[in-house]
């Protein structure tokens, strides 16, 4: 940028002559290449020092050496190493990552310098120009649209435009009815209220007895004499649902043994057993598994946005964005002396919805305990 | 070593036949050697569209041999401690995948940790965008494009993350479903179309897959290329500078520099990316276990970019309301829909109406081709940081377990503390930001009106000593001198005492105000010493230390 400020200014000198000329017909679109002195400074363009740009031509023959290289070691890598075991699993991972790494990374280095070192620096200078088109192109454009609206006879034919109208409304209903059947179980949209109140532990076995609680992952029915130590806690599921997710997504239960003094009054005794709780183990939030117990402050903890219930009072909110108490299950023991649910939770368990209203106060209001 | 004198033949004939086909000569000769700017942010968002390509690539390999389906199986892979366990096919392909497929693990890998990437790059190519003003006319539509794909990132993280199966991507799925359910009115339909009946169901994996590697890819990648294209069109903005004014742009030419610079940066980004799956373990499913409702595990976190809507509901209260009453519907959780919903639409919403509302602010309707330095427009600086402190608390809540666990807090304090904060730190960062950018204003003004300190301390005759001061480099001058004031609305009343139009009314009368306060020169550069047009080299502006004063004020 010395003295020829002015002349770079020109559009024509944005495209230094040395590279692009004119297309000349017959021959190759990028044309023949006038064909001009090294030495004369092109604007813009300064010329690297030939010493120095040989001396990074070797740095970069190192560079692109060291890819060509670890492509090779990549290439021999996937072959020698196998997989299996997460130690090989591991062996391998590092010996193909850092193959590919050292490849990519030979070229990137390579070009860089390439970039910097080699070819010239630049400062070009382009024009540029207001986006909005000239005031004689918007005219025609204007009037071409008239025009076109005219011809066609949208604007005069009434009949033709509002009969169009009329047919496009219900083509576009017609994705979202298409897509009625996302839900595959296609229950009318009053029943999932329904659904979502009812857990399988309202449901009777097949002959016809109360369903048992079993520990989560052995699948072991629980004897009441057996889980006696004060403080105790299972993660329980219900009998022949250890493995239906859906299921478990709403029944699943954290139990635990208090000392019957321990326990408080938002606690239904009457669905106890000899001290031994059942809370729905699914956070009253959005629903995780609300996994943590703290033993000497009797406090049920999410361990996803930590809300926080008090265990020996009814599992009441202490801590958190959970609003209301998970919800307690009615037990008591079979003639064998194993824990079994006495019905389903008297509130919908989990994360609240539009249909849910208050539950807890409906069931307190029909004299039950929520 | 010859220089090339005709184009090799191996080039001239395909491009002959293409010309002659597709005209293509014009174009390029118009664009080979389009000018791009120079400046180390300009390069950000690059590390976005590379990743995306990387997140292509990736993921194109790891469609062949995941299967999205929930059908349980018994796990019969070469990972041992699951061996004989039942879980979803999804799980036990992204275990085959990790550990029975060469250069699976490492493609895996790879997969997340572009995909981190990609949203970085696009958070933080938003930011340099916001804070220098880049989105100004004529640039708006590309700054909507930028905010939609950003959202889209968001949506096919989310989609993306819940494929495995695994423990932790289920407890992210389970989040999802308890915010989906607690929508006013909609809540139970969507969540029973979305997981096709009763959470989990066994649809939900392959119904996302065909959005993550479909639907929201396909979106993304155009949206990606329109942005290109705007950007090709409207060329890039620049730094102030020498020669540098609003109808030029100065730089490199595409042609061979920049398109070599592109290369490269794309292989370093590669690089990173090969570097952190080999050497930084990310996701290691196989730890987790297949996933059940039943449980979960402690310190269970989503990807960075969703840290943001996990501290939202970590610090919310527990309200929870029922409209009408206890028997009936009507029940809105809004401990669950405020922190879901309210974060995200402020950030996004406000991304995507910032430069309307900006140029309703200022009335300023002019093309903007520089890219402005932050300090020259406080208030939006100061908004900016504002909204990033609001994120930042967020963010940093989503892991306020790991902050108790790590530097001994009470879990609680750390709720409490967040809750609190969340109001009060971004109005501190507003203040703070603002005086900050007038200070560098300031001081700008102080190198324009008096240059800079030489370091050379000099002693008067009568025993003063006072530190000479030179005139700043002229490539410096001429990127402080770039800065212009913020418009502002014509809000004086005429002759008659009547306010212009538009400015009367409660609202025409809060645009007034807000215009006063947004626009205008906050500090002058002023001429200081007449030192312009670089002919006044003699004259050193040695000031005493009486004078220096405005420096530090």
């Amino acid at each position: 940028m010395t003295d020829n400020e002015h002349e770079i200014e020109q559009p024509d000198e944005r495209v230094p002559r040395r590279v692009i000329g004119t297309p000349a017909p017959g021959t190759s679109m990028l044309g023949a290449p006038e064909r001009e002195d090294v030495e004369v400074e092109i604007p813009g363009v300064t010329l690297q020092d030939e010493q120095k740009a040989r001396k990074a031509e070797k740095i970069v023959a190192l560079c692109f050496t060291v890819t060509f290289l670890a492509a090779i070691a990549f290439i021999i890598s996937y072959v020698y190493f196998q997989v299996g075991s997460p130690e090989s699993t591991g062996v391998s991972n590092l010996a193909l990552g850092s193959t590919l790494t050292v490849a990519l990374l030979g070229l990137a280095v390579g070009i860089v310098i390439w970039v910097r070192m080699i070819m010239p620096k630049y400062s070009l200078v382009q024009e540029r120009h207001p986006m909005v088109s000239a005031e004689e192109t918007r005219g025609v454009v204007a009037e071409t649209f008239i025009q076109g609206a005219n011809e066609s006879g949208f604007v005069k034919r009434k009949l033709l435009r509002r009969t169009l109208l009329l047919a496009a409304a219900p083509l576009g209903l017609l994705p979202v009815v298409l897509l009625r059947d996302l839900d595959n179980s296609k229950m009318p949209g009053a029943a999932f209220n329904k659904t979502l109140r009812h857990t399988v532990w309202g449901e009777k076995t097949k002959d016809g007895k109360p369903r048992r609680l079993v520990v989560e992952g052995t699948g072991q029915p629980i004897r009441a004499a057996d889980f006696n130590s004060p403080g105790g806690i299972l993660s329980v599921v219900p009998d022949g649902y250890q493995h239906d997710l859906n299921a478990l997504a709403k029944a699943t239960l954290i139990l635990i043994k208090f000392r019957p003094e321990e326990i408080k009054s938002g606690t239904n005794q009457n669905w106890t057993h000899d001290g031994i709780v059942a809370y729905s183990k699914i956070c009253t939030h959005v629903g995780c598994p609300a996994a943590l117990y703290e033993q000497t402050t009797h406090h049920i903890l999410c361990p996803c946005h930590q809300s926080t219930f008090d265990a020996a009072d009814g599992a009441k909110v202490i801590f958190g964005p959970a609003a209301r108490p998970l919800p307690q299950l009615p037990i008591t023991v079979d003639g064998e002396g194993f824990l079994v649910a006495k019905g389903d939770f008297n509130v919908p368990p989990g994360p609240s919805y539009w249909e849910r209203g208050d539950a807890e106060a409906e069931a307190r209001s029909k004299g039950g305990q929520a | 070593m010859s220089e090339l004198t005709t184009v090799p033949k191996a080039i001239g004939g395909p491009s002959n036949f293409l010309d002659e086909r597709l005209g293509a000569g014009n174009f390029l000769k118009r664009n080979l050697r389009k000018v791009f700017p120079d400046h180390w942010s300009f390069l950000l968002g690059e590390i976005a569209l590379y990743s995306f390509v990387i997140l292509l690539l990736t993921g194109t390999f790891l469609t062949f041999w995941f299967k999205p389906s929930m059908a349980e199986i018994a796990y019969d892979g070469s990972y041992a401690p699951l061996k004989g366990v039942m879980m979803s096919q999804a799980y036990a392909s992204s275990l085959e995948l990790s550990f029975d497929v060469r250069g699976g693990l490492l493609m895996r890998q790879m997969h997340h940790w572009a995909a981190l990437m990609f949203v970085a790059g696009m958070t933080v190519h938003a930011l340099r965008v916001f804070f220098t003003g880049a989105y100004r006319k004529p640039r708006e539509l590309n700054w909507l494009i930028g905010v939609g794909l950003l959202t889209l990132a968001l949506l096919e993280g989310l989609t993306g993350y819940s494929l495995p199966d695994d423990l932790l991507s289920g407890a992210g799925l389970r989040i999802t479903e308890g915010v989906a359910i607690s929508l006013p009115l909609v809540g139970t339909y969507v969540t029973f179309f979305l997981f096709g009946g009763e959470y989990p169901g066994e649809d939900v994996v392959s119904r996302f897959y065909s959005l993550h590697i479909l639907l929201i890819p396909g979106i993304i990648l155009a949206l990606v290329s329109a942005h290109m294209v705007l950007m090709w069109t409207q060329k890039h903005t620049q730094m102030p500078g020498k020669n540098r004014n609003n109808h030029n742009v100065v730089g490199a030419p595409f042609y061979p520099a920049f398109m070599a610079k592109a290369g490269a940066y794309f292989l370093f980004t590669f690089a990173v990316v090969a570097g952190l799956a080999t050497f930084a373990q990310i996701n290691p499913i196989w730890l987790f276990g297949p996933y059940t409702p039943a449980d979960v595990s402690a310190g269970s976190q989503p990807d960075f970019y969703m840290g943001f809507l996990e501290g939202a509901l970590r610090i919310m209260v527990p309200w929870e309301i029922n409209l009408f009453g206890t028997s009936h519907a009507g029940t809105l959780p809004l401990s669950v829909i405020i922190p879901a919903l309210v974060p995200m639409g402020i950030i996004m919403t406000g991304l995507a109406l910032y430069p309307f509302l900006e140029r309703w602010v200022t009335g300023d309707k002019r093309e903007h081709h520089f890219a402005e330095r932050p300090r020259n427009n406080p208030h939006r600086t100061a908004i900016g940081m504002t909204a990033i402190t609001f994120y930042g608390v967020l963010w940093l809540l989503g892991a306020n377990d790991e902050i108790s666990a790590n530097f001994h807090i009470s879990l609680n304090v750390t709720t409490y503390a967040g809750r609190v904060l969340i109001f009060l730190a971004p109005a501190l960062a507003y203040l703070i930001t603002y005086r900050i950018c007038l200070g560098l204003q300031r001081y700008d003004a102080g190198v324009v009106s008096h240059g800079v300190e030489s370091g050379v301390i000099k002693r008067l005759p009568h025993g003063e000593y006072i530190e000479l001061h030179t005139p700043p480099h002229e490539d410096i001058e001429a990127h402080v001198r770039g800065k212009e004031p913020v418009l502002m609305l014509p809000a004086a009343p005429d002759s008659a005492g009547i306010p212009p139009k538009g400015m009367r009314g409660p609202l025409g009368k809060l645009r007034a105000r807000m215009s006063k306060a947004y626009g205008g020169e906050k500090i002058p550069l002023g001429d200081g010493h007449a030192h312009g047009e670089g002919h006044e080299e003699e004259e050193h502006a040695a000031i005493g230390a009486g004078d220096d004063h405005s420096l530090t004020r």
